[in-house]
């Protein structure tokens, strides 16, 4: 066990930074909003898998991903992949010249299914692949980029032009990938129809549970020795290297985890929005999940969760309301959190009021300070 | 793909796309020169860049309108005048920005990159609000419309002549001004050693400011120049910023040479893969060998030795 005790796992703050966002996505959302902004809500929540992953590769990481629409992209495809065949069946298809094939198939003449689709006719291949195909992608990146030591803008700018690849590739690419307009029209997961108001709200419990999930792996690296590793590099790389660490392995591992929990976050938003496109995958999403880390703090993993929700609602309701004026607020923040609050929300929560909630929590369990040391020394005499 | 052709036809096609791809070339040039010289002095990416593009489009456009109302009888010369107003409103309007956002930031080099683009999104929506979201164009004038008919087959438009003349007046004029102007030599000073230039008196702060300037006025111009081969929409500036930072990183960031030449490459390749495998796939494939090139010498073809 890497931990001592459950306090250098999670200190108090921690646990209740998770009960409160636990609370407030279980108990309050479902209660107060309807069928429909639930389903909004969980999309969002999609966008928080990446804002989670950022945080570690951003935040602690100091690598400034632009292409993790990309991730996003391959996760929320298997699912699509998987989800579209499983529509197109000979019996559904009968009107099309090849019955069995995914309809934008037979529109662009092909008569056969591509191999790259076939694994995707078995759930268990796409579960995995949703997992492992972005992991893979971002492994072989990272190995090309960090063991060269590539890193700072340059990565930046070479992940973007990867997600303007992807973009372009998806889009021109029509008969194997349905184009622009994605792959549309997904109905069932399992013979479970997926439109329903009761599967939106069983689709939105599952999606917060993977957060979860994600967000216990998240704080486990993090209080970790790799999360230590993490930090030190961020300071000095150098003196990390000559340390006798290798930083790029490092640096790869925590890569292909936000590549893997995006990939989730692209499989449940396919899952809730019941259609996948380009539209999430190239350069302008890619820059907006980066946004959504940096509001909610990109040195929090909970943070990163409001984040996301904060800019898309913010996004959907100004949007709805003043759709010219969006863009300018959306500019506005980006400028705004990047000069004002560097650390975005959970900067704030950090130096305002975590000290009288610490003086709260003292009041009610005790003062952690002691408590704490008690506890590392029994561990270091234990 | 090529037993579909004769030789002549090859010939006749490699001549056109050749001269489509020096057209883009240009634009490359244009663009790139003023990201190169802002992120290899300062390490500061300008994710707003395309929009000083298209605020010197716009420029050139409110001039043609203004030209064609009040001065008619020298429209045609209006573009000589049109590209010093973009220069200016370009360099003006990156001073400003330098002073208000980018010296906070220079310490955080990937945050200016979102800062600026949050000032890209600001900037496009104010075009969108000002001119509207439909792309407009200018009037080109008389004696920059048709074309030249070199054979049979291959035809040069004149306004990507001219296109072409400008990127390499302003190439030119760069390159004076990097490395035989005292102002250039401070800018060199500064890149190589900040700490350093700083101790002998250069005022870096000040050549910072006048760098960014300068970057921004040349996409002003690179916008001018664009107005003659394209239409301008706000948001036509984002189509080509992946491009140019390729062009610039492939180029090697702090070289002038390497950022024409990979401009070069870039452009060409693009071209001629164009007429084969059609417009996206072409992309596609050249931006994926210069990543590809990139993930092997992630330094650019061309390098300076310069002391972080």
């Amino acid at each position: 066990m890497p931990f001592n005790s459950f306090r250098d796992f999670m200190s108090r703050q921690d646990v209740l930074a998770f009960a409160v966002l636990a609370v407030l996505l279980i108990v309050i959302l479902p209660l107060t909003l309807d069928v429909m902004r639930l389903n909004q809500a969980g999309k969002f929540l999609a966008f928080g898998f990446v804002a989670i992953g950022l945080v570690l590769c951003w935040g602690y990481g100091g690598i400034l991903s632009l292409g993790q629409g990309v991730f996003y992209g391959l996760g929320g495809y298997a699912m699509a992949m998987f989800l579209k065949l499983e529509a197109s069946t000979p019996e559904n298809t009968s009107i099309q010249s090849t019955p069995g094939i995914p309809d934008f198939m037979d529109w662009n003449r092909i008569t056969e299914l591509p191999w790259f689709w076939v694994p995707f006719e078995s759930f268990t291949l796409s579960l995995i692949a949703i997992v492992v195909v972005p992991s893979i992608f971002a492994y072989l990146i990272g190995v090309a980029m960090f063991k060269r030591r590539v890193s700072g803008v340059y990565f930046a700018i070479i992940t973007q032009s990867i997600a303007a690849i992807m973009t372009i590739l998806i889009i021109g690419q029509q008969g194997f990938t349905g184009g622009v307009n994605g792959i549309t029209d997904l109905r069932t997961l399992l013979g479970w129809d997926i439109n329903t108001d009761f599967a939106d709200y069983v689709l939105y419990f599952v999606c917060v549970a993977l957060l979860f999930v994600c967000l216990f792996i998240g704080q486990f690296i993090l209080k970790s020795k790799v999360g230590r590793v993490l930090v030190a590099m961020r300071g000095s790389e150098d003196r990390v290297r000559f340390s006798g660490y290798d930083v790029a392995n490092f640096k790869i591992f925590v890569f292909c985890t936000g590549a893997a929990f995006a990939g989730i976050g692209g499989a449940m938003f396919t899952l809730q929005e019941g259609f996948m496109s380009p539209s999430f995958v190239g350069v302008v999403p890619s820059i907006e999940m980066v946004i959504f880390c940096a509001v909610g703090g990109r040195l929090s993993l909970v943070g990163a969760v409001y984040g996301a929700l904060l800019v898309n609602l913010a996004k959907t309701t100004f949007g709805e309301a003043f759709p010219e004026l969006w863009l300018f607020a959306m500019g506005l923040i980006f400028i705004g959190v990047v000069l004002g609050l560097p650390n975005g929300v959970a900067g704030l929560y950090n130096s305002y009021a975590a000290g009288p909630v610490d003086k709260v929590l003292d009041r009610l369990f005790g003062s952690e300070n002691s408590d704490g040391l008690k506890l590392s020394q029994q561990g270091a005499t234990s | 793909m090529f037993s579909d052709f004769t030789a002549a036809e090859l010939t006749a096609i490699f001549a056109m796309q050749g001269f489509a791809g020096l057209i883009l070339f240009a634009v490359f040039v244009l663009m790139a020169l003023g990201l190169a010289i802002i992120f290899g002095q300062m390490k500061v990416i300008n994710m707003a860049h395309g929009e000083f593009m298209i605020l010197g489009a716009y420029v050139t456009y409110l001039t043609s309108n203004a030209f064609a109302q009040h001065l008619p009888d020298i429209f045609g010369y209006y573009f000589l005048f049109a590209m010093v107003l973009a220069f200016l409103a370009a360099a003006a309007l990156g001073a400003l920005v330098e002073w208000g956002m980018i010296r906070f930031l220079y310490h955080r080099p990937l945050d200016t990159l979102l800062a600026t683009w949050g000032l890209s999104l600001v900037m496009q929506q104010s075009y969108r609000s000002l001119f509207g979201a439909r792309e407009v164009g200018v009037v080109i004038p008389d004696w920059l419309r048709g074309s030249y008919k070199i054979t049979d087959m291959v035809e040069v438009p004149i306004s990507g002549l001219f296109v072409m003349a400008v990127a390499l007046a302003a190439t030119v004029i760069v390159g004076l001004l990097m490395y035989r102007s005292r102002w250039g030599k401070q800018v060199r000073a500064v890149v190589q050693d900040r700490p350093m230039a700083g101790a002998v008196g250069i005022n870096t702060a000040r050549v910072d400011r006048m760098t960014f300037a300068l970057g921004c006025g040349i996409a002003g111009i690179a916008g001018s120049a664009f107005t003659m081969i394209s239409s301008t929409g706000p948001s036509s500036g984002q189509a080509y910023i992946v491009d140019t930072f390729l062009v610039v990183v492939f180029g090697g960031a702090t070289s002038l040479m390497g950022t024409v030449a990979s401009a070069f490459t870039i452009s060409q390749s693009q071209s001629m893969l164009e007429f084969f495998i059609g417009g996206s796939m072409a992309k596609v494939m050249t931006l994926l060998a210069v990543v590809i090139i990139l993930m092997f010498r992630p330094q650019g073809l061309f390098t300076l030795k310069v002391r972080r």
